[in-house]
């Protein structure tokens, strides 16, 4: 019981950490542009 | 140019502020509002076509805010619009203020403490006693474990919850230190009380603790504030876009006689401008040319061009209709409202911000009632039933615990994001975050006439009058020229031939010869036509030594007009016209709308007295216009529209903007203002039974942490989904 709640609770604040860095990585500044972007062809030049 | 770059890369420096000061002096960050890019491919154009350049280092196009973001080397703002322009799309300089970039900071804090309580509900919902019972057994778990569970519970849900209430607790003390009780009180007290009251329950080993009820509050109560952040931001992003839009450029003559583009709000009194033909002149001024016609139709209301002489005064906001013009700058752009009707916007903007919205009436009410329950709960458990002073300590915590306004909080937040977000789809922008509840209000629309209630374009008007030959000879002259006035006759005519040899006059007419005769379509004098229809637009056309033939003009109504203002008057609102026109221009339209009541030749100030006279009567009035001179009635009114090809002085002032050339966007506007109202009601409504329900429950101590959870995320939820139930009617076309 007490390893997996402790599983848990560590599961759960990675994936706090990576959400608040996401946010202050500003990957949610554009998410119209991002969804758009996928569709540029970088390749060519 | 000299003393532009370095005004505006200063400007620009400050808006980059932290990014700038790890790097070198040179690098620099420019933000432009891109207007026309919505796609990948917009996206492509604009950052390949940008980065192409050597002082450019980095462009990043962001397409949901339409913001352009250009680094490189002593950048040149004026070059980058130029070369954006060339690329297809209308660009503005960006400098965000400080406080739109407190707000963006605010917003992310909120977001955070959300992610954070967030985190702590999803972790302490499954775990407390209640949830246990259910998905566990009670059974199943010795007093031990339930013991370690609980205090792992408490571990989690006491930091988060503190950490994430933050916003309510900043808001609580700012309210306390100003002698006030805000409505983030009550919220606050009953989030550390409950987290109390619970640390006080695991330390005796009861089952009765409060966590998740701490926990979704704080959540639930978060995710209200962020909705009416964003309402607000949306809001107040649309009004500075709307103005950063209105910065155009203009052409000076510099001292040495060469022209120099600069922006408009550079302007100094003294400077020389050349307005070209179809421009609108920023600044006040001095004509130093000759009899040029100029549309005062924004600055006067008057349809009928007006030709000025050398060392006439020019208003700003008047258009220049036929031949280059040179104007000698009297003041700058910021001064260059008529002094009389720039007071008269700011006092009715100070009458206006006297209302209060809705849910601040709730608060208003809520606050105290709250307090008051929980306190008369204590003392009637304490003193009358001579319980415990924990168990009584304990019941009112339990009141506090239950009435917290989730709903509350929700209520207009949520119906205000999905109505203003549903109505921008539409091309209709609100720019004050409590337009819609003021709109709701309106019993009597008043309308502008030249440009609001008919289109800001001539055309011809005399058509049936006129014979084939007429209108095709006209045409012959008036395809080669792109005057309003021919290009109305070119319309009208449809595609066709053009003559040879073309001449054009400026500022009189055009000329050519046409199998041996000579043509000319032009002014009155100087074609030679009687003056006797001067009160309309006319031109004139003579072939050879042929009677001339006038063609007359004016601005159609709006396609829908009458079909607005029936719409209105099915609602309950009365339509009038207040025009600065003459009164038979107005009367021919209060006519073709079926009788609607008007008033001819009123100026701002009488516009205003106008407005403040139906004010005095009880009436709340939508004032709908578009010139300079409604600009003091726009800002005085309860609420106000105008189209987006109004003067930037009317845009400005109103509350709401549209798109597009039909006035249906009035209509759907305050049917979604009025069902916007009817849910935020319906909402309070859930809200107050919920209450009436909960707080008796509350006070006779019968309220289990489970009963207070489901109550509080079922009322959060019957909010919400009645907020996603406004339909917004879809444009006629």
């Amino acid at each position: 019981m007490g390893l997996i709640l402790a599983a848990a609770f560590l599961i759960g604040v990675c994936a706090l950490a990576v959400l608040l860095w996401a946010m202050s990585s500003g990957q949610y500044d554009d998410p119209e542009g991002d969804a758009a972007r996928i569709l540029l062809d970088d390749d060519e030049e | 140019m000299d003393t532009l770059k370095h005004q505006t890369s200063d400007s620009v420096a400050g808006a980059a502020g932290l990014k700038r000061r790890e790097r070198p002096a040179k690098d620099l960050t420019v933000e432009l509002l891109v207007q026309g890019a919505h796609c990948a491919n917009c996206i492509a154009k604009l950052e390949k076509g940008l980065s192409k350049f050597d002082d450019v280092r980095q462009v990043r196009f962001n397409l949901s805010t339409g913001k352009l973001t250009v680094r490189g080397d002593s950048l040149r703002p004026i070059a980058l619009i130029t070369r954006v322009e060339a690329l297809g799309y209308k660009a503005s300089p960006y400098k965000p203020s400080e406080a739109v970039s407190a707000d963006e900071e605010g917003e992310r804090f909120l977001l955070r403490c959300l992610a954070i309580a967030g985190f702590g509900v999803a972790f302490v919902v499954p775990l407390t006693d209640a949830t246990q019972a259910v998905w566990l057994g009670v059974a199943d778990m010795g007093p031990a474990t339930r013991t370690i569970i609980n205090w792992i519970v408490a571990l989690i849900a006491c930091p988060t919850s503190l950490i994430a209430a933050r916003p309510f607790f900043r808001s609580a003390l700012r309210g306390l230190s100003a002698g006030r009780a805000n409505m983030d009180v009550p919220i606050s007290l009953a989030i550390v009380l409950s987290l109390a009251l619970s640390l006080y329950q695991s330390v005796l080993h009861s089952a009765e603790t409060y966590y998740d009820a701490a926990v979704m509050l704080t959540f639930l109560l978060l995710i209200g504030r962020y909705l009416d952040l964003r309402v607000r931001r949306r809001a107040s992003e649309a009004a500075r876009q709307l103005v950063a839009m209105q910065a155009v450029m203009v052409r000076r003559i510099d001292a040495d006689g060469v022209l120099q583009t600069i922006m408009a709000a550079d302007i100094r009194p003294g400077d020389r401008i050349v307005l070209a033909a179809g421009e609108r002149s920023p600044v006040d001024g001095t004509v130093e040319s000759d009899g040029a016609s100029i549309d005062t139709s924004l600055v006067t209301g008057e349809s009928a061009p007006v030709s000025l002489a050398r060392g006439q005064a020019l208003h700003a906001g008047s258009i220049v209709l036929d031949r280059p013009l040179t104007l000698h700058a009297t003041a700058a752009v910021e001064n260059s409202l008529v002094a009389d009707i720039a007071r008269l916007i700011e006092a009715g903007q100070q009458i206006r911000s006297r209302y209060v919205r809705l849910a601040d009436r709730a608060a208003a009410a809520y606050v105290p009632t709250v307090h008051i329950t929980a306190l008369a709960v204590f003392v009637a458990w304490w003193l009358f039933l001579h319980a415990s002073f924990a168990t009584s300590i304990t019941n009112a915590i339990a009141v506090l615990i239950v009435t917290c306004p989730c709903a509350l909080g929700l209520a207009a937040p949520a119906v205000q994001i999905v109505a203003t977000g549903a109505l921008f789809k539409r091309g209709i922008i609100v720019k004050s975050g409590d337009a819609l509840e003021r709109l709701a209000e309106a019993d009597v629309a008043v309308f502008d006439k030249t440009g609001t209630l008919t289109t800001d374009r001539q055309e011809l008007s005399n058509r049936n009058r006129l014979n084939e030959a007429d209108v095709r000879d006209a045409a012959l002259l008036a395809r080669a020229s792109r005057h309003p006035l021919a290009q109305a006759i070119a319309r009208v005519a449809g595609a066709g031939p053009v003559a040879d040899g073309i001449g054009e006059e400026e500022g009189a007419g055009l000329e050519a010869t046409v199998g041996g005769e000579t043509w000319r379509l032009g002014r009155a004098d100087w074609v030679g036509g009687a003056i006797a229809e001067a009160a309309s637009t006319t031109l004139w056309l003579r072939r050879g030594s042929n009677a001339p033939v006038c063609f007359q003009f004016e601005a159609p109504l709006r396609p829908d007009a009458r079909e607005t203002l029936s719409e209105l008057a099915k609602r309950h609102i009365s339509s009038q016209i207040l025009s600065g026109d003459r009164s038979d221009a107005v009367a021919a339209i209060g006519n073709a709308l079926g009788g609607v009541s008007w008033k001819s030749g009123v100026g701002p100030r009488e516009k205003v007295d106008t407005l403040n006279a139906l004010k005095a009567e009880g009436h709340h009035v939508l004032m709908v216009g578009d010139g300079i001179n409604d600009a003091a009635a726009l800002s005085l009114s309860h609420v106000s529209m105008s189209p987006a090809s109004a003067s930037d002085a009317a845009q400005s002032a109103a509350d709401i903007v549209f798109n597009g050339a039909s006035l249906s966007p009035v209509v759907a506007s305050v049917d979604v203002a009025r069902q916007s109202r009817r849910r935020v009601l319906e909402n309070f409504a859930v809200a107050t039974l919920y209450n009436l329900v909960a707080i008796p429950l509350a006070a006779c101590g019968i309220v289990t942490p489970l009963i207070a959870a489901i109550a509080m995320a079922s009322s959060s939820l019957i909010v919400t989904v009645n907020a996603l139930r406004i339909f917004v009617p879809r444009a006629a076309h």
